[in-house]
């Protein structure tokens, strides 16, 4: 009886995030609906996450398994649960201003998120096939409403309808990659896959390799790697603004926790295979990233390419399949959500009494009409094109580092040329703020967007003084992978 | 290896940022406070640069005033400390600060707290990457120093400022990855960043003369040589006064700190290979950029030119592995840092009054600004490296060194000191003597007080050094005689193991 307890302990957070998100839903449709009740639904869901996140970090990192093994709890799960936590948390936070001055409060949104996450929890901590697909599909069902949250709006609709039909698309490709590997492996536990691709004969190898290559299919396309990336542009540029946050820091860090875990656990004993492929798709996503993006005139897209760019970067540490690679995409992770959460609440903040407004153009002169959103701004934007001493710069270092120490010099090479270019378009958003003649004014920044900017500025600015416990933390979570 | 436990190194590298957070703090309009927090910021870290000279201990050729802590994990740590090569440039970037700030006090009025404070983080910066004992430390600080200086040039620059600003920042950064990469391959080769240990760690010759190229690609961008100069005339003409004079004086001198700390110190056996290919690039430098800057209509644009051709005797002394040659090289950079910071100030003062860098708006200035017309004259003869002036001493100990590493490259580059006598003094000529004729300039004034205080200084020690540049080499002698000894061990060492 004990031993039934303790393992309900370790879906605690999973637990409090389905059964949280239920009771808000219900409370939404009893309750008669007021901006006041929708504000206050959302408070509440930032409380559950709040304490998800305790219980997250209350766990030990020792490895422990539940479901016979389907669900796994590790040091590794913990920090990248922790990360989609506190992504979660940022996106949503920065909802509330935006929500309000748009009149698009609804308390649905919330409630999404929270079913969003768990589905992302169950992603990281997935060590089976179905529990990765169950994982998965909460995920996105969640996300194909939440694309489309104005339902009022064709953008918005077409965003949402836009990611549903891909998602689908490639969440068959991604069964029918898992269908394969059942099919020659036997098993769709990760344990036994794994033993499978250790024991590789030339009999099963080519049918292994389809159904991995078809499952990395599937999750390439939630990382949104090239060549699975077309929705991105469409659906950050299409969804409201604190919706595409959403999609860029959690659903990613989840995707990539869950790549990791395939590949670094379920597929360890076929490294080479999966290793080319995540190879291709860096340089790929590292290329694509930079150079589309110079032409972007919309800030939203541009955001939407250097997305692409930076998981190029974050899956040269996953080439390099060593403990400093993962180390490196785990730090890559987490320097990326809190730049992306700094970056789009700063687009939260071009406000106009006209509206909001997304056009590069629009920010001209930033630094004459408010300084502090233009430091702020300008401080992401060096961090993201890799400048020092910026944690962007620590973030690329560490996946460069590893894939030097695996001799992978063209995917090192071509990644930091990649950066140089993508550094082109980051710096002249800084010169159109810095450099060019003053526009009208914005509104004063809204508070959340203005406490996210600051912890995101200061994150970036002061990681190079105290870089000791994330690094510390990463080793630890890498560790557990291997 | 003397170590303290007072972090002076870090207080003067890092004080500056604690004037600039002062001047953030500041309100809104206080241009006034922003200035002379600025100056007595930069004073105070001149005094302590000083003051760490003169503890300095020239007879030691190690690192000293080391200051070592846990930083990013692994073996990079953080770990400053100077050795003879080094302390000089300390000195040399607190010295010049000063004068920036003073140079720019009635030149910026627009945004002076934000160009305060680019300042003060710039000078941070480029302390650090004289101090740095740590490869990644030292790659933060300089590829750091390219913020600050990109909104230099971008928000307080000229009519060019943008394409300027980008052409810098976008060269600089593509020469500096590539040494990124090749520091990281040190990291898991060596096992360490330390820069102290990797001084004797000796890696195999096909890797050094990777690693070479790369740091090459970066540092011969920063000093810069030809061809990769091109960045260079446009950052200077586009740049504030006191930019051009960070630019000329402290950010140039990066890369040939860089080649003698890094190219060849670590990699000696590279630079011995490749030497024949930085003298064939010197001496281009040196004969074709006077060339260039012979037929400049653009007063800035001229002394870019002719700081081309100077850092090529810098480059040229180096890589003649030759004790007088690396002395010499230190000197040329540490008095082109004087003189051309120097000449960039001269032109501030009349850009300031006439708002133009033609030369041809200019002429007969010595009738109406006599003190100027002799400060001019001083800093001009210095360029040509008259001797008397700090300017001969370096070029002259780099032409020693070259003549007695390849007797041609000597004799090509002596030919250059003849252009830059041609380009300078014909400069000189065209904006100064002959009669007031232009109408716009019947007005104009001379120096007022605050600018003889900048060039006071400046001054007298292009003289002083001139005449006597032994506190200088004094400083710099043991540490260069190691420096080249260990090259001359390294080389001996791999021609012994060839002949068996």
């Amino acid at each position: 009886m004990s031993g039934l307890m303790a393992n309900y302990a370790l879906i605690a957070p999973e637990i409090v995030l389905v059964v949280g998100a239920m009771v808000l839903l219900m409370l939404g449709v009893f309750r008669p609906e007021s901006d006041r009740e929708t504000e206050i639904i959302g408070w509440l869901a930032m409380g559950v996450l709040g304490l998800a996140a305790w219980l997250v970090l209350a766990q030990s990192s020792d490895r422990q398994t539940l479901f016979e093994g389907g669900f796994v709890v590790d040091g590794f799960g913990r920090f990248m649960k922790g990360l989609t936590l506190a992504g979660s948390a940022g996106a949503l936070l920065l909802s509330f201003d935006y929500m309000r001055e748009t009149r698009s409060q609804k308390f649905e949104y919330p409630v999404l998120v929270l079913l969003a996450t768990a589905g992302m929890m169950m992603m990281i901590s997935a060590n089976d096939l179905i529990a990765l697909y169950l994982g998965l599909e909460l995920q996105n069902l969640a996300l194909y409403v939440v694309a489309a949250i104005r339902r009022d709006d064709v953008r918005s609709s077409e965003a949402g309808l836009k990611y549903f039909v891909l998602g689908a698309l490639s969440s068959g490709m991604l069964l029918y990659g898992a269908s394969l590997i059942y099919g020659f492996t036997g098993s769709t536990a990760f344990a036994a896959i794994a033993a499978a691709a250790k024991a590789t004969t030339a009999a099963t190898d080519i049918g292994l390799i389809v159904g991995l290559v078809f499952l990395l299919v599937g999750i390439a396309f939630k990382i949104s790697a090239v060549p699975f990336h077309m929705w991105t542009p469409d659906v950050y540029e299409g969804a409201p603004t604190p919706v595409a946050t959403f999609f860029a820091v959690a659903p990613k860090t989840a995707a990539m926790a869950l790549l990791m875990r395939v590949t670094l656990g379920a597929f360890a004993g076929v490294g080479p295979q999966w290793q080319q492929v995540m190879s291709v798709l860096a340089i790929a996503s590292m290329g694509l990233g930079a150079f589309a993006a110079i032409g972007q005139t919309n800030i939203k897209r541009l955001l939407a390419y250097s997305a692409i760019g930076n998981v190029g970067y974050a899956l040269i540490g996953l080439a390099a399949g060593s403990p400093q690679g993962a180390q490196g995409v785990v730090i890559y992770m987490a320097i990326y959500v809190a730049m992306t959460l700094g970056a789009f609440a700063c687009v939260l903040a071009m406000r106009r009494p006209s509206g909001m407004v997304e056009e590069i153009d629009e920010l001209a002169g930033l630094a004459q009409t408010n300084l502090g959103l233009a430091t702020v701004f300008g401080i992401v934007m060096f961090s993201l094109a890799g400048i020092p001493p910026l944690a962007g710069f620590f973030a690329k270092f560490y996946v460069f580092s590893a894939a030097v120490k695996e001799g992978l010099w063209p995917l090192a090479v071509l990644g930091v040329l990649a950066s140089v270019v993508g550094a082109y378009y980051y710096v002249r958003i800084v010169k159109v703020m810095f450099f060019d003649e003053a526009k009208e004014k914005f509104l004063a920044v809204p508070m959340r967007a203005g406490l996210i900017m600051g912890l995101a500025s200061l994150f970036v600015l002061l990681y190079v003084v105290w870089p000791a416990p994330l690094v510390a933390g990463a080793d630890a979570a890498a560790r557990t992978l291997f | 290896m003397t170590s303290t436990g007072f972090g002076l190194l870090s207080l003067i590298t890092f004080f500056p940022l604690v004037g600039a957070l002062a001047i953030a703090l500041l309100n809104k309009e206080a241009k006034g406070n922003a200035r002379w927090i600025a100056l007595y910021t930069t004073l105070f870290t001149l005094g302590a640069a000083v003051y760490l000279w003169g503890q300095f201990d020239a007879g030691n050729a190690g690192f000293q005033f080391v200051e070592e802590m846990d930083w990013l994990g692994g073996s990079i740590r953080y770990k400053m400390g100077v050795d003879g090569i080094s302390m000089l440039f300390v000195v040399l970037t607190a010295f010049l600060m000063p004068l920036c700030i003073l140079a720019s006090w009635q030149a910026i009025e627009v945004r002076v707290k934000e160009y305060m404070i680019a300042f003060l983080v710039l000078e941070t910066l480029m302390l650090g990457v004289f101090c740095a004992l740590d490869l990644i430390l030292f790659y933060l600080f300089f590829e750091g120093g390219l913020i600050p200086m990109f909104l230099i040039i971008g928000v307080w620059g000229g009519a060019r400022r943008v394409y300027a600003s980008f052409k810098f920042f976008l060269y600089t950064l593509l020469g500096s990855v590539l040494m990124l990469l090749a520091m990281i391959a040190m990291y898991w080769h060596a096992e360490t960043t330390d820069i102290p240990t990797l001084l004797t760690y000796k890696f195999p010759t096909d890797m050094q003369w990777w690693l070479w190229l790369a740091f090459f690609a970066s540092f011969a961008v920063k000093l810069p040589m030809w061809p990769v100069h091109t960045w260079l005339p446009d950052a200077h003409v586009e740049a504030p006064t006191a930019g051009s004079v960070i630019l000329a004086g402290i950010l140039l001198k990066m890369g040939g700190y860089g080649f003698l700390r890094f190219s060849l110190a670590m990699f000696p056996l590279a630079s011995q290979d490749f030497a024949p290919f930085v003298f064939a690039l010197s001496v281009v430098a040196i004969v074709y950029t006077s060339l260039v800057a012979l037929v400049q209509e653009d007063l800035k644009k001229l002394i870019a030119y002719s700081s081309v051709a100077h850092m090529g005797f810098v480059t040229m002394g180096i890589f003649s592995f030759t004790v007088q040659g690396v002395d010499g090289a230190i000197f040329q950079m540490l008095s082109h840092g004087l003189v051309s910071a120097a000449l960039f100030l001269c032109v501030g003062v009349v850009y300031d009054r006439m708002h133009t860098r033609e030369i041809v708006a200019y002429g007969g200035l010595v009738n109406r600004m006599p003190l100027y017309a002799a400060t001019f004259m001083v800093f001009t003869l210095a360029n040509v490296g008259l001797p008397g002036t700090s300017g001969f001493i370096g070029e002259f100990l780099t032409l020693v060194g070259a003549f007695r590493a390849n007797t041609w490259v000597a004799f090509l580059a002596t030919s250059g000191i003849i252009l830059s006598a041609a380009y300078a003094l014909y400069l000189y000529r065209r904006m100064i003597y002959g009669a007031l004729e232009k109408s716009s300039l019947r007005n104009i004034t001379d120096m007022n007080y605050r600018e003889l205080l900048v060039f006071a200084p400046l001054l007298l020690l292009v003289i002083f050094f001139g005449f006597y540049p032994a506190p200088l080499l004094d400083v710099t002698a043991v540490s260069v005689k190691k420096l080249v000894s260990g090259y001359e061990a390294a080389v001996q060492a791999a021609a012994a193991a060839s002949v068996r």
